[in-house]
């Protein structure tokens, strides 16, 4: 733009060369503006890399050798491996260790029919973030409606019910799932818990922001009509407010099948745990057959859950990211 | 509500019926859609409270630890074990964490001229005066003496509940103010306080046991207590260098949680910018580039971060590095995908009118379709970073470090719940700064609240 403005200032009157020079004076702030937040923001990451670095078991270049090493390293005997680790098929490479041990983690159903382990792993990864979905959305639901400035005069009960959520949202996860795990040993209640309290929070407010965009006008036919304030929410927000909460639960059921796999990893079970020990072992295929799985139920997941947006709710663009996590 | 409305007569009704079949005709799935639904919901989750055993697990939980365990957030308990000497005396002895320093006057745990030991728990009237032979248990101002022998400790007949014979041992439970265990070789006394014991200043400090007025006098016009330096400086030291607290530690490490979501959010950002405009049809115009960017965003932001995480501690140990590289993996995957669908809703106009006076390719992008999608960019980097300053720290638990891995340690040993509520209270903290500051950049750079 500098460019162009220099080449056509020559043949200006007085008045609009006084414009150009104002211009261009706060072309130059500006420019000093971002070349000192640019700066800011190069030292801080130069300090925070430093920080990491110093603060890291490994220091970043004398491991990088050794990360590519481990890449090379980390192969499956045969390719064949993969496929016989993700079905629990004997190993023909097996010598009683536990790196081919694929057959013993079977789950029998009946005498001959099984269910491999890591997809058992993975039903109970997927069904963890589906029931904590379904409960954290259907609470998120019931709360929402008392946090929302056009449905609740009473500020003390907007102002308690809005730190609530948002201490469920911040809390971390993995205190709850830790606390929980002390209690009612190890299992995926634990997760459950942890992960639908952390929903009730996300969704919540997700929740009260959709409410409080909602048309008012049914609201006022009903309530000129002598509604109470039950049916005022059922009949005149709920029906604006429904494919939206339908469709920001289905983001979150996406977001949740991941953090029930990241608790899984530190203590609640399913997939994640699996994982974990197996790449902690170095037991390449069972760890390539894990990723396989969890990248295809992951991107399953989403292909169907957009679908399923797109459906309910149209075109209409998200913004995504929001509240993920 | 249908008792206020005027009655409506027969052939009004009929001619609203006729009038608006699609609301009182509908469809079976229609009217009774949400209710299917809903069962089916409810099936599900039936199903799943049995599969998952949430009854049994309950019923077994161990409820009376878990009082004590949410207890143990906000106050502590000093644990004694009074041991008997051969010699007929009584010697208290301390666990490692250590409340008090050798040699310190407790109030609620007084020696007695026998050589045995008085313990208060809020009144006299609740107390036990042990000595090596018997103990005295006194529950609201009665006294129960249990007797030891070499084989077991035995309660009176006639005690009341808060005193339980449990096989050789008795329990004496005085509520919250805590409880003593009397066996037949000491007595493990558990005496509760509201609060963190030695939150500032472990027992090896000069400052311990000071009161905040001293605390206060001392640090402005106080003498120094250690000529080399000022007594400010001093109570830094001896704060960050709390033995029991960690303090060091553990805002170190929560300074690496936060250098990870940093760090991360800050290079994806990096990265995704410029491949977002290899990745939009129509910046880029080879269908190749673009479908094969767009891959590989899905590739990397599908692979779970927990993959990374995992993946990245195995090749550089734990630590930040690792973090760091989780976040910046599935945020540039996930950063690309936004901003090249930003790129691709850009207004043409624009981009058009720059081309116009001959632009190269370059700084048409610069200057058509940057300033429309930069407040976009930055704001959705501006979630992704409040949202990972969260996941860092589950990222950590994993084995990336900083307070999550810490979080771990101290819940594993089920002793620290303190701590855990101390570094809880960190992190919200800063999650709630975190937000605020990203929520006052983001509407000044859009205008106005986003939320």
């Amino acid at each position: 733009m500098a460019t162009i403005s220099e080449n056509t200032s020559g043949g200006l009157g007085p008045a609009a060369s006084l414009v150009m020079q104002h211009y261009r004076q706060q072309l130059r702030t500006r420019r000093i503006y971002t070349a000192i937040s640019i700066g800011i923001f190069l030292i801080a990451l130069f300090y925070s890399l430093q920080f990491a670095n110093d603060a890291n078991a490994g220091k970043f270049f004398e491991r990088l050798p050794y990360f590519f090493d481990f890449i090379r390293s980390f192969v499956p005997d045969s390719p064949m491996e993969i496929f016989r680790a993700m079905f629990d098929l004997p190993s023909p490479y097996a010598d009683g260790s536990l790196k081919y041990d694929y057959t013993a983690d079977r789950v029998y159903i009946t005498d001959t029919l099984y269910i491999p382990n890591f997809f058992y792993q993975l039903i109970i990864t997927i069904n963890i973030a589906l029931v904590s979905t379904i409960v954290g959305a259907s609470l998120a639901f019931l709360l929402c409606f008392f946090a929302s400035t056009n449905l609740v005069g009473a500020g003390a009960t907007r102002f308690v019910v809005r730190r609530i959520m948002e201490v469920m949202r911040a809390f971390p996860e993995i205190v709850i799932a830790g606390l929980l795990t002390a209690i009612l040993s190890i299992g995926p209640i634990a997760a459950i818990i942890a992960i639908t309290v952390h929903t009730i929070g996300a969704l919540g407010k997700l929740f009260f922001e959709v409410v409080e965009n909602s048309d008012m006008r049914p609201d006022e036919g009903l309530r000129a009509a002598g509604a109470s304030w039950v049916e005022r929410v059922r009949f005149a927000i709920v029906p604006q407010v429904l494919p939206n909460f339908v469709s920001y639960t289905l983001l979150r059921a996406e977001i949740n099948v991941r953090a029930s796999t990241i608790i899984g990893a530190v203590g609640g079970g399913g997939i994640g745990e699996v994982f974990r020990l197996a790449i902690g072992r170095d037991h390449a295929a069972k760890t390539y057959a894990i990723i396989i799985l969890l990248l295809v139920s992951v991107i399953a997941i989403d292909q169907f859950s957009s679908w399923l947006r797109r459906r309910l709710i149209g075109q209409q663009s998200f913004e995504f990211g929001r509240g993920a996590a | 509500m249908t008792s206020s409305v005027p009655s409506i007569n027969a052939s009004d009704r009929e001619r609203l019926r006729s009038a608006h079949p699609e609301v009182f005709h509908r469809s079976v799935m229609k009217r009774y859609g949400l209710v299917i639904g809903s069962g089916i919901v409810f099936a599900y989750l039936v199903i799943c409270f049995f599969a998952f055993n949430v009854g049994p697990a309950f019923q077994n939980g161990q409820w009376d630890r878990a009082s004590s365990y949410i207890q143990d957030w906000y106050s502590w308990r000093a644990q004694p074990r009074l041991r008997f000497q051969d010699d007929g005396t009584v010697r208290a002895q301390w666990s490692s964490r250590g409340q008090y320093a050798a040699g310190a006057d407790i109030f609620w745990l007084q020696p007695t001229q026998g050589g045995g030991y008085t313990v208060t728990y809020g009144s006299d009237n609740d107390r036990l005066e042990v000595s090596s032979s018997r103990v005295d248990v006194y529950v609201n101002g009665t006294a129960y003496p249990v007797t030891i022998t070499e084989d077991a400790a035995t309660a009176p007949a006639g005690a009341p509940a808060a005193i339980i014979q449990d096989g050789a041992k008795v329990i004496v439970d005085y509520g919250f103010e805590g409880q003593a265990e009397i066996r037949t070789s000491q007595v493990y006394i558990q005496r509760r306080f509201l609060g963190w014991a030695n939150f500032l200043f472990d027992t090896k400090s000069d400052f311990w046991g000071k009161s905040w007025g001293e605390l206060v006098s001392l640090a402005t016009v106080g003498e120094r207590l250690d000529p080399a330096r000022s007594n400010v400086s001093h109570m830094v030291d001896d704060f960050l260098g709390n033995n029991v607290w960690q303090h060091a530690d553990i805002l170190s490490k929560l300074m690496q949680t936060l250098v990870m979501a940093f760090v991360g959010t800050l290079l994806g950002t990096l990265c995704a910018f410029p491949l977002a405009f290899i990745a939009a049809r129509n910046i880029t115009r080879s269908r190749v580039a673009n479908w094969g960017m767009k891959r590989l965003f899905d590739f990397l932001r599908s692979v779970d971060m927990l993959i990374w995480a995992l993946f990245f501690t195995r090749s550089f140990g734990p630590g930040p590095i690792p973090g760091i590289a989780a976040i910046f993996f599935t945020d540039a995957g996930a950063l690309g995908k936004v901003y090249a669908e930003a790129v691709e809703n850009v207004d043409d106009k624009q981009r058009e009118g720059v081309k116009s006076v001959g632009a190269s390719p370059i700084i048409v992008n610069r200057f058509g379709v940057v300033p429309q999608v930069l407040p976009v960019f930055i704001s959705q980097s501006l979630y992704f970073w409040e949202s990972n300053t969260r996941s860092a720290t589950v990222i950590g638990a994993v084995g990336a470090g900083g307070i999550g891995l810490k979080l771990l340690e101290a819940m594993g040993t089920n002793a620290d719940w303190d701590k855990v509520a101390y570094m809880v209270l960190l992190i919200l903290f800063v999650v709630f700064l975190f937000d605020n500051v990203s929520n006052a950049i983001r509407s000044r750079l859009i205008g106005g609240p986003t939320h």
